[in-house]
């Protein structure tokens, strides 16, 4: 009897990922076997109470660096890192949901769920050392997404953004997996480090490998909506439920940075003379179309997609540099812009009120003189968008503008720059609204509750310490990075 | 030549099966040619009326049914080849698996208690 090899599996690696799927059937089962009003508000801190846990497994890996099942799944300073950033962007949406479930009365336990299951796929995604991994953690991801899109199901918009990024989404997943397939028929192995040893050899198929690069190069650019594959974005950010919207632009597209950056840093890297300059262009188109549409937005939901696209470009160019600077400095920017992206996201869906329908800039006015508090708040997250200091956003822009002249793309250097002015007129116009409009709206009453209030004191300390205080996170980052 | 007596006997008893089948059919079938090539002459015999407007409503449960199906069967089919080196595999091959199945069984227990499985 032959015995059947068994390869190494190390359970324990998987550990966050286990801990988020256990929580989340747990969910699903007390939906349809207890769904008492009480058991359905406790869901919320449940799902929160998961996500802890599997941060705090996450950080206890920390330093450590191997890869398990296989040589598929690997474990370092660089998935820690953006692991912590996804479930930083769960929790905090988890938090928001509470105030938005209640207000819009739907089912916690199938929403709660999906925002589990999405994680799981976030997470992998960041572990991917496999073209395999990579593509299953993005399709858990997008599938539980398209649905949370749609969730509000009486909301006409909602209804149109959960089946435009279905359509979209299942496009560009083929194309990834198509241009997932010639990479491993030229190279002969889906594992990244293969892949560079292939190419490092030099006797792949340079076609095949060239066709194969530039179709990830767009399934990922896809996901992280980069122009001109963005179409999507404002319509489905503009239908989706306010806090899902936030997570969107955070969380998934952390994870899918995540991949792409190991793919064309790991996999790609003897061919960084070759794609260099298709990022280069895709960074300047994508932050230059995003604030140019930003600009004649009335709909805040929609100009906050526009500059969440913007934003991508930002990123995109500290992956074309490709540098330690570049690549560390794009952690940090990530990191920044999880926590300012979700409490924004957070006040627009505080401001929508039920059903959403409050969400152009006129509803704004004189909300700083109502409501000081969260005034403040927004206007905080709005200089940190801007890219004002003393916030994180500035830092972040500060290093992604520093990597990029150091690696010598002065060009993008200056289209950044011009960008981050450009951004800064849409922002403040939300600004001007709040404090210097003379004529009053009638707004509803805004009551908010703990779980909501304890996101946005996060969000403020995340955003104002890692401004004030840039170095500790920095050094994360830096090691994040080194572990290539 | 004896190994070969049976080919034949396979060929004329499947000839003769086949033979027979349309021979009775000739024989019960209606004799109306109208009606007897009707359905014949569709390009797909499903059932379902072949022309008719795009538009028309038909039940979501066609789709819930359908992919309750596709799961459960892939279900099945991880589990032949499981079931047929189960020996080899030891236990942890065991517990795997019933992670496996009970994940399904999870999904199972939802549609089911939400009523999915119901066609009325």
């Amino acid at each position: 009897m032959a015995s059947i090899p068994i390869p190494d599996i190390n359970i324990g690696a998987i550990g966050p990922e286990i801990t988020l799927c256990v929580i989340a059937m747990g969910i699903l089962m007390a939906e349809v076997f207890s769904p008492s009003r009480k058991n359905r508000d406790l869901m919320g801190l449940v799902a929160f109470g998961g996500v802890v846990v599997a941060g705090l497994i996450t950080m206890s890996f920390q330093g450590e660096s191997f890869t398990t099942f296989s040589g598929t799944y690997i474990v370092d300073n660089f998935s820690t890192f953006f692991k912590l950033i996804c479930l930083l962007a769960t929790g905090l949406t988890i938090l928001v949901s509470i105030r938005y479930c209640e207000e819009e009365n739907i089912h916690e336990g199938e929403y709660y769920a999906l925002l589990l299951f999405t994680t799981v796929g976030m997470l992998f995604m960041a572990s991917g050392e496999d073209l395999m991994t990579i593509y299953m953690g993005l399709e858990v991801m997008s599938l539980s997404l398209y649905a949370l899109a749609g969730y509000t199901k009486t909301r006409r918009e909602s209804n149109e953004a959960s089946l435009k990024y279905f359509i979209l989404g299942g496009f560009s997943s083929a194309i990834l997996l198509y241009g997932m397939a010639l990479i491993y028929g030229a190279s002969g192995t889906t594992k990244l480090a293969g892949v560079s040893e292939a190419l490092m050899g030099g006797s792949v198929n340079t076609t095949l490998i060239a066709v194969g690069v530039v179709l990830t190069l767009v399934g990922f650019a896809f996901k992280v909506s980069a122009v001109p594959f963005h179409m999507w974005t404002p319509d489905v950010y503009q239908g989706a439920p306010v806090p899902i919207t936030g997570f969107m632009s955070a969380g998934p597209k952390a994870a899918a940075f995540a991949a792409m950056f190991r793919l064309f840093a790991e996999a790609f890297a003897p061919l960084q003379n070759d794609w260099w300059l298709l990022l280069w262009i895709l960074a300047a188109v994508t932050m230059t179309a995003g604030n140019l549409f930003a600009l004649a937005q009335n709909n805040v939901k929609r100009m906050l997609a526009y500059s969440s696209i913007a934003h991508a470009g930002y990123i995109l160019m500290g992956v074309a540099a490709a540098n330690e600077t570049g690549s560390s400095g794009a952690l940090f920017y990530l990191l920044a812009y999880t926590f300012m992206n979700i409490a924004a996201f957070a006040i627009v869906g505080i401001v929508a009120s039920k059903g959403e329908e409050r969400v152009s800039f006129k509803d704004y006015t004189g909300l700083g003189y109502k409501y000081p508090l969260l005034g403040a708040t927004l206007t905080v997250m709005i200089f940190s968008l801007a890219g004002i200091p003393p916030t994180a956003g500035f830092v972040g822009k500060f290093y992604i503008f520093m990597a990029v002249v150091e690696k010598g793309y002065i060009v993008l250097a200056i289209i950044g720059v011009l960008n981050a002015v450009i951004s800064v007129f849409y922002y403040l116009k939300l600004t001007v609204y709040m404090y210097m409009r003379d004529e009053r709206v009638e707004t509803t009453k805004i009551v908010l509750q703990p779980s909501m209030i304890i996101a946005l004191l996060l969000s403020l300390y995340g955003v104002l310490i890692i401004g004030l205080a840039p170095s500790a996170y920095m050094s994360f980052a830096k090691s994040a990075f080194l572990s290539f | 030549m004896n190994q070969y007596i049976p080919v034949l006997l396979l060929f004329l008893v499947s000839g003769g099966v086949a033979i027979a089948m349309l021979g009775i059919a000739e024989f019960l079938g209606p004799k109306d040619p109208r009606d007897k090539f009707r359905e014949k002459m569709e390009p797909f015999e499903c059932g379902e009326n072949q022309i008719a407007s795009p538009q028309q409503r038909f039940s979501i449960r066609f789709y819930l049914i359908a992919l309750m199906f596709i799961i459960f069967d892939i279900e099945a089919v991880f589990l032949f080849p499981w079931s047929v080196i189960f020996q080899e595999l030891g236990l942890f091959g065991f517990v795997e698996m019933m992670v496996f199945i009970i994940v399904l069984g999870v999904g199972l227990a939802y549609v089911w208690k939400k009523g999915a499985l119901e066609w009325e």
